[in-house]
């Protein structure tokens, strides 16, 4: 049996992607159509059914996250897009926005009916410029055939998308940060409650949903709750599009049922396709560099938001990065703790201060300068982190070393002693000392 | 959902303890009513919330990560836990991060015995920092006569922040960058001297570390003392004697006149004057524009001028209502041109022996007497404004044991004032001290109640009507200079019918300015304030103008309420400044 299934990627590369002809042939917007026969709570209800967990990165169940929204009753209310994909190894989002634009700005659309929301936005990465192009016109398409804009489907519901761009900053896919900058302030996260289902966007009540989230509403709403449940597992609904990078066979997006295993994305044929040039895996990180690492003798983990979650793995946006055994466990920790310093937003002190002495703590490792006692150091500087950081990067940022300090201590070990197993560091001082 | 109602009681436990609160009240707030103490750095009670430093993490049951006790409200049946071995791990891992990227330089620090971060560091027993030192030296900010900026001791709390945007709405700072170069600065990282500052000191008064501070001029303040050619002559702000105390121990609004008059001559000063002498002054040429604005047909509203961060913000924000502005002297600098002129001539002192300091609870004052217009003795007239916290200094050092002083009388010619004067350190103060005066001017009839309590108070806007001999003549008076913004606008839009406003620029006026004592709330200014009308009410003399030194200086020196030698000495004019 093929572990591949195609719900969200039917269309790509077989329909030019802002055609709203060539979509509409494929069978696109007969949910819209089914949704405005619905009433609003209907929606909702195939939404929780289906368990679609936010594809963002927190897997957030997206029917509570309506339903709570759908409860406020105050207006406008405003329905946001996070296209900001910045967990690196991760590009499935631009694969949707680039080949389905249609499929994300009807699920959007869907959601707009649902919250009587006249306005939406999208929020899209500033390095996917050439995307930003296709997606404006498949807006403007969908508006001329009367998908959007004024007077959808000849009734008097009207919906309107803007492009938003951002300006790199990892923390702007933060949710708040993301309104913030789409506000045009700077793009840090702010102080939660109040929750952005209350105090959004203009700080009228708002709906945040990733790219993926929202491309898979069409789906739910035409096929049903049930049965999009029924391609996952019972915890986690539908499919999930996993991108496999670093020293993969076959790197790319792949479209999977939840409950496909680790195994099956790394070394599935039609997959992951293994190591690339014949390596043997050391470890992949999932779900992007706030995400957990993961070693060989959990590769029979079924990928599904509960069960990965209980065994300390996570699914997170879907990026699965192979490291084979060239690659040093310290050196690696090192390149994503950069990433954290360089992306912290400086607000608190865990994330802006605990990211930079982190990197000290793994230098003085990659150097043979630890102490024994650099262990307890690094394990109070994570769980201070996780446990006191403002927002999501923070608490994420030592999420691998945690993975990392848990089964393979043996390797920081290893370096107390100058002894690197792959035989990353100490190169320039042979013998030395 | 979560919503918050404030008339709902929240029941929960702290510890074990259980606790009722109302609804919106934070873990800080309801933990302090079961005595338990959470510590709190980037969170000051006058401020918006950061929640940035997160020093005050606790746990709460059912949650994975702790909650930031100074921002998260109560919630039903919540079981809190503020003094478990996770949370104080977290706790002083967080300082520790802190005072890694920290200079520590108590000993040679303005901040030393009197410092957030210190009594932490003590408080949680820090020794050592398992963390690699990563302070940088940087330099320390000092072009301008006011305030001082050395950012190596920021902790980057954002507090000053809040302060000059979400207070003052000057916005001359923010922060900028991200990670760890994350910082807080002006427009183009420009010297304040170059940006919207109005040296009000308010960034100064939350600061909870020694990064910000008034420029110290204790030094000069010696120098002439030291001098024996120097005739020094000091005056004393009516809101200093009401918050000197606390740096001393003593209760906020401890009314220390006498006390601060005995130092000040164990110090050494020649003269001891008090600036409420010409406080009653000002009333009474202010009051006499006023009259002569609303009678002539000038320009009103007429605003008063005897808060220089408030004089600073207009010239740079609104310099096209400058006209509306009184054209009196701030008392400070009335005090300095009579010095050196009237006090010259009487005590047979050469104006260019006499040194004139005056002790401040502000620290654009330190700007003000630096002006160049503001030399009408041919000298500059003011030579050195201290604030409270330097007086408070000198007094340390010079092993004047403050509490135990003996109180003493000021010295004449300026030293006799009426309570009217002594309001001016409260926001709503002057006004009402010109309503006393201004009431019976006109009316010819005696003011049975003196007290327009209705012009008092700390927050918003609060405004009155007074009738004057059928003359309706309407009041506004406001502090903060985000309050005076909301005035300006409606002036501009033609939308104000005032005759007269007071504003000051600090929050509830003189007795929150920013060279009082560290650590000043909203509740300990009440204090002074109450201080400042306990004083007024215990006087027999309540009104400028039966102030019997006022009319004897009319009579000597000064002639009549804006003539001529008036216009010399007590009268000035300003400048746009638009940044
Ligand atoms: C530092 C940080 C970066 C994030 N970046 C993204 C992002 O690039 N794209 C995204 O969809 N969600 C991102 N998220 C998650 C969002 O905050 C939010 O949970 C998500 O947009 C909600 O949509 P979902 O429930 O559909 O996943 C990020 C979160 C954090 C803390
Ligand atoms: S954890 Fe703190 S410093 Fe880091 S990005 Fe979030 S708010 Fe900014
Ligand atoms: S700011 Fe406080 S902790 Fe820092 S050097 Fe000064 S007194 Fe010490
Ligand atoms: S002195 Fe006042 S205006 Fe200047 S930076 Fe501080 S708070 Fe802002
Ligand atoms: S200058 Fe003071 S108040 Fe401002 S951020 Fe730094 S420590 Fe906080
Ligand atoms: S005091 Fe609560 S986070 Fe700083």
């Amino acid at each position: 049996m093929s572990k591949i299934k195609q719900v969200l990627s039917v269309n790509f590369g077989k329909i030019q992607p802002d055609s709203v002809e060539e979509y509409v042939k494929a069978g696109g917007y007969e949910a819209l159509k089914k949704a405005f026969s619905m009433e609003p709570v209907a929606i909702i209800n195939e939404v929780k059914a289906a368990k679609l967990l936010g594809r963002g990165g927190a897997a957030y169940p997206a029917g509570s996250k309506w339903e709570q929204l759908y409860e406020i009753q105050e207006f406008p209310k405003y329905i946001v897009c996070n296209a900001d994909e910045g967990e690196p190894g991760t590009f499935k989002d631009k694969m949707l926005l680039e080949k389905d634009p249609l499929r994300v700005i009807e699920g959007m659309t869907i959601a707009g009916k649902v919250f009587n929301s006249h306005e939406g936005y999208i929020y899209i990465r500033g390095e996917y410029r050439k995307i930003q192009k296709v997606f404006q016109s498949a807006l403007d398409n969908a508006e001329k055939a009367g998908y959007l804009g004024n007077n959808i489907l000849g009734t008097d519901f009207s919906f309107k998308i803007h492009i938003m761009t951002g300006a790199g900053a990892y923390v702007c896919g933060e949710n708040s940060a993301l309104l913030n900058s789409t506000e045009g302030k700077v793009g840090r996260p702010r102080i939660k409650p109040p929750h952005l289902a209350e105090v959004g966007l203009f700080l009228m009540p708002t709906l945040v949903n990733n790219v993926e989230s929202f491309a898979n509403v069409p789906t739910i709403v035409l096929v049903g709750g049930d049965e999009y449940l029924s391609y996952g597992t019972p915890d986690s609904g539908g499919t999930k599009l996993v991108c496999l990078s670093g020293h993969a066979a076959n790197r790319g997006v792949y479209e999977v049922p939840f409950g496909v295993t680790l195994r099956d994305i790394i070394f599935d044929e039609e997959i992951g396709g293994g190591v690339a040039n014949g390596g043997k895996l050391k470890f992949y990180h999932l779900g992007g560099q706030s995400g957990p690492i993961g070693f060989p003798e959990q590769l029979d983990t079924a990928y599904c938001c509960k069960v990965m979650r209980n065994n300390g793995l996570s699914v997170g946006s879907g990026a699965v990065v192979v490291l084979d055994e060239s690659v040093c466990i310290i050196d690696y920790l090192k390149s994503v703790t950069e990433f954290f310093i360089h992306e912290s937003c400086g607000k608190c002190v865990p994330c802006r201060e605990g990211n930079t002495q982190l990197q000290f703590i793994l230098d003085k490792f990659s150097k043979g300068t630890a102490t024994e006692a650099d262990f307890a150091l690094m394990k109070k500087l994570s769980t201070t982190m996780a446990k006191a950081s403002f927002c999501g990067l923070g608490q994420a940022a030592t999420t691998a070393l945690d993975s990392c300090l848990k089964y393979r201590k043996a390797e920081f070990e290893a370096h107390l002693n100058k002894q690197c197993p792959a035989g990353v560091c100490f190169t320039n001082e042979e013998g030395g000392e | 959902m979560h919503h918050v109602d404030p008339n709902v009681d929240v029941n929960l436990k702290i510890n074990n303890i259980p606790v009722t609160v109302k609804g919106g009240t934070t873990i800080v707030e309801a933990a302090s009513k079961v005595g338990i103490k959470i510590p709190t750095l980037c969170h000051h009670p006058d401020l918006p919330v950061r929640a940035t430093c997160r020093i005050c993490v606790v746990e709460v049951k059912g949650q994975k990560r702790f909650k930031t006790a100074c921002n998260t409200m109560v919630e039903e049946g919540n079981e809190i836990y503020t003094n478990t071995k996770a949370v104080r791990e977290a706790r002083k891992t967080i300082l520790e991060l802190i005072l890694a990227d920290h200079p520590m330089d108590c000993l040679k620090c303005i901040r030393n015995t009197n410092c957030e971060l210190q009594d932490l560091a003590n408080e949680y027993n820090i020794k050592e920092i398992p963390f690699t030192p990563t302070a940088e030296v940087l330099p320390i900010e000092a072009n301008n006569p006011s305030i001082v900026r050395d950012m190596s001791k920021c902790i980057k709390c954002g507090r000053c922040v809040e302060a000059c945007q979400a207070v003052q709405d000057v916005y001359a700072i923010n922060t900028a960058n991200r990670s760890h170069e994350f910082t807080i600065t002006t427009a183009y990282g420009k010297d304040l001297s170059e940006s919207t500052c109005t040296y009000c000191g308010q960034c100064i008064a939350v600061c909870p570390v020694g990064a910000l501070y008034e420029k110290d001029d204790t030094g000069r303040v010696w120098e002439a003392l030291d001098n024996k050619e120097l005739h020094v002559v000091v005056q004393t702000a009516p809101a200093i004697r009401v918050a000197l105390g606390e740096a001393f121990g003593m209760d906020p609004g401890s009314v220390t006149t006498g006390k601060m008059v005995a130092a000040l001559r164990r110090l050494g000063f020649d003269k001891v004057f008090d600036t409420n002498f010409t406080a009653d002054l000002t009333i009474i040429e202010e009051g006499n524009e006023l009259l002569q604005r609303i009678t002539e047909g000038g320009t009103l509203p007429m605003m008063t001028s005897c808060s220089p961060g408030w004089i600073n913000y207009i010239e740079k924000f609104y310099p096209e209502l400058l006209p509306n502005v009184s054209s009196c002297k701030s008392p400070q600098q009335m005090f300095g041109a009579l010095a050196k002129t009237f006090y010259a001539e009487k005590s047979g002192i050469s104006a260019a022996n006499i040194f004139s300091v005056s002790i401040m609870p502000c620290t654009a004052k330190k700007y003000e007497c630096t002006r160049p217009e503001m030399n009408s003795s041919g000298y500059q007239d003011v030579d050195v404004v201290l604030t409270t916290r330097e007086l408070a200094r000198m007094i340390e050092e010079a092993g004047i044991n403050f509490n135990n002083l003996a109180e003493e009388e000021y010295d004449a010619p300026f030293g006799l004032s009426s309570g009217a004067a002594v309001i001016f350190g409260a926001s709503g103060g002057v006004m009402e001290a010109a309503l006393r005066t201004v009431y019976e001017v006109v009316t010819g009839e005696v003011l049975q109640d003196v007290e327009f309590t209705a012009v008092r108070g700390y927050t918003g806007i609060r405004e009155a009507e007074v009738d004057l001999a059928g003359t309706k003549v309407r009041i506004a008076v406001t502090s903060s200079l985000k309050n005076a913004k909301t005035l300006m606008e409606q002036i501009k839009k033609g939308e104000s019918n005032y005759h007269f406003i007071e504003i000051m620029a600090c929050p509830g006026g003189c007795i929150g300015g920013g060279g009082q004592p560290f650590r000043a709330t909203a509740a300990i200014k009440a204090n002074r304030a109450a201080g400042v009308y306990e004083i007024d009410s215990s006087q027999e003399l309540r009104q400028s103008h039966k102030n019997p030194s006022i009319t004897e200086i009319y009579e000597q020196f000064l002639e009549k309420p804006l003539g001529h030698k008036s216009h010399e000495l007590l009268h000035t004019h300003y400048t746009p400044r638009k940044i």
